[in-house]
């Protein structure tokens, strides 16, 4: 493949650079994670033709039909489509940061931080559901600090990010288990179920604050996306074209944080799809760059597919969507070493 | 020694700056004019500060006392991307991502020129053309940068410097890693943009021969002070090099160019010191 940008320009001298290609992956992702989502709504115990879920979102459904699909499941699916977004997008945004495809959120620790968070509200405070997400915002937005301010020496560096992640992430696994240790059965149980990632009986109140969050970060991140891509060219060569690189990495990651942890606030620790969306998506449009868009749609749609296939692909016996996740995405990192050490990158 | 011959204002220039690294200080009190259309090459022995000293007139070092002036401001107080509409430079890490081609990664260079409702202007499109021709890398635009041979990659990179478009341009060891061929091959073309452009190179190399060579200003640097600078012919002598690099040497003129060529003492004059010795190096030469 070679380049297929192409500049759409207006008579007054102001340019937008699109790539075709990249353009068609975003759109195509788009398509397939609606689609996917209009057929998780008909999923269930009682299940609807997607004719009548799509006649029913948009208001024209009969009234047991409208329950279903805009109390029960509409909210969970768009739970699903925002946690897998946002999870794409902060997983891009790392992996561009630290120019590195392991350095996702995952391998981090940010989605052990945000356990330990809900871990200790769940097993010292038997705290509510509510309680439980905002603990486990703050352990991934603590977490996220902590990496930033142990990797920083005159600017966080890549690999350093990466080395002191993976450092993090150990200590963090160890405090999980040592509150596991602490609690009781019941509480454990909960936990364990939470620790997991699951979308069940998520509703209305999780939808409006991830999507107030995505509302205001993903078009910052997005104004940023330049200085971003020209970072991928190592510190001096963006400094020397005039990106303040401190600055826009200093802002990115704190999105990519805030987006990791309150995705993990509404859904658990769903695994490995900050780790592989990113990569899927730079795969299908083949473009340098961080991909951003295309990671962010990339993970909303493998979410919903996960959820769905959680809930059907093993019978009667529905599966949290970590589950599911997990093993796909496990055999990805597998796979992701196996290559990159072929390479000779790790 | 030899004192700036300008009357006027040089663009570029430190003022009696510190520069250090954490508590290492690796220059104090270093003042360096670069003369406005030369081609300024700075030299000197490893660790003398001569890629610091490339760092802080790039702004990329903040001096710790003193201060970079570009146009008359303090380098650190103007505005990121119009530094960068003005000075470029060429470091000596840089990173072609992944899978990037050679004419994308040229089109970067355009950044500072850029906003996010100007992203590529018909502008932009030519000057991209015109660095990818000046610096002979046009027919590769549809290539990825990954597969290149050592030394068109670093025509690539200066292809996408030129692309800044910026009247100062500064090189940190471009030559590196390259053959004598490709050593030779980015001299040429640095001393192309110099004397065809107009515009003003700042250069930090380790072969004081090619230095004299290409440089019209050489500035000779020695545990962070300036030990000398100057047209090559002017200030490289025997003396200099002894006092800047420890090596003994006799200095003659390049047969091809005339200007200064820089030829070690043999080992055995070198070893042993006095009159004995100097007579050998005398015998050899001659």
């Amino acid at each position: 493949m070679k380049t297929t940008n192409r500049a759409v320009r207006t008579p007054g001298g102001l340019s937008v650079r699109l790539d075709v290609r990249a353009l068609t992956v975003v759109l195509l992702l788009l398509v397939a994670a609606l689609t996917a989502s209009v057929v998780l709504i008909g999923t269930g115990d009682f299940p609807i033709p997607a004719a009548d879920v799509l006649r029913t979102l948009f208001g024209e459904g009969n009234a047991g039909q409208e329950f279903i699909v805009n109390e029960l499941r509409l909210p969970r699916v768009l739970v699903g489509l925002l946690v897998g977004a946002s999870l794409g997008l902060g997983g891009a945004l790392f992996q561009s940061i630290s120019r590195n495809p392991l350095g996702s959120p995952d391998v981090l620790g940010l989605g052990q931080g945000a356990t330990a968070g809900a871990l200790t509200v769940i097993v010292l405070f038997s705290g509510s559901a509510n309680q439980v997400a905002a603990g486990a915002l703050v352990g991934g937005l603590v977490t996220g600090l902590a990496i930033y301010v142990l990797a920083w020496k005159r600017g966080v560096h890549g690999y350093r990010l990466v080395l002191v992640g993976i450092g993090v992430s150990a200590i963090v696994t160890a405090v999980n288990g040592y509150l596991l240790t602490k609690s009781d059965i019941v509480d454990a149980a909960r936990a364990v179920v939470w620790m997991t990632g699951s979308l069940d009986g998520r509703d209305w109140a999780q939808v409006w604050p991830l999507l107030g969050l995505c509302a205001v970060l993903v078009p910052l991140v997005l104004c940023n996306a330049r200085g971003l891509r020209m970072m991928e060219m190592g510190d001096d060569v963006s400094y020397a074209l005039g990106v303040r690189v401190e600055r826009v990495r200093l802002l990115l990651m704190v999105a990519a944080v805030l987006l990791t942890a309150s995705a993990t606030a509404a859904a658990g620790p769903v695994s490995f799809v900050a780790l592989t969306a990113p990569q899927l998506a730079r795969r299908l449009t083949r473009a340098p760059g961080p991909n951003l868009l295309a990671s962010l749609c990339m993970g909303a749609a493998l979410l919903v597919v996960a959820d769905w296939l959680s809930q059907r692909a093993f019978g009667a016996e529905q599966l949290p969507v970590g589950v599911v996740t997990g093993v796909l995405g496990g055999v990805y990192l597998l796979w992701l070493l196996v290559t990159e050490r072929k390479a000779g990158r790790i | 020694m030899s004192k700036n011959r300008r009357s006027t204002v040089n663009r570029l220039s430190a003022e009696n700056v510190t520069l250090a690294y954490d508590q290492r200080v690796i220059a104090e009190q270093l003042s360096v004019e670069i003369p406005d259309n030369s081609f300024t090459v700075i030299v000197g022995p490893n660790a003398c500060g001569k890629s610091t000293l490339l760092r802080a007139l790039s702004r990329m070092l903040k001096p710790s006392t003193g201060r970079v002036l570009l146009d008359g401001q303090v380098i650190q107080s103007m505005p990121a991307k119009k530094v960068a509409r003005t000075l470029g430079l060429l470091p000596q890490s840089s990173i072609a991502p992944d899978g990037i081609t050679v004419g994308d990664l040229v089109g970067r260079g355009r950044y500072p020129h850029q906003g996010i409702l100007r992203q590529w202007s018909t502008e932009d499109e030519r000057v991209v053309q015109e660095s990818m021709r000046q610096t002979g890398v046009a027919e590769l635009a549809d290539r990825y940068v990954d597969e290149l041979s050592g030394g068109q990659r670093q025509r690539v990179w200066i292809a996408m410097a030129l692309a800044q478009q910026t009247p100062l341009l500064l090189l940190d060891e471009p030559t590196t890693f390259l053959d004598i061929q490709h050593q030779i091959d980015v001299l040429d073309l640095c001393a192309e943009l110099h004397e065809e452009q107009g515009r003003t190179l700042v250069a930090v190399l380790h072969d004081l021969n090619h230095a004299a060579r290409y440089a019209t200003h050489l500035i000779a640097l020695r545990q962070g002070r300036v030990v000398a600078e100057g047209a090559p012919k002017d200030i490289v002598t025997a003396g200099l090099v002894e006092e800047v690099f420890g090596l003994r040497c006799q200095v003659i003129d390049d047969p091809e160019t005339g200007t200064p060529l820089v030829v070690p003492a043999a080992r055995k004059a070198r070893v042993g010191a006095g009159a004995g010795a100097e007579k050998t190096v005398a015998t050899e030469a001659s």
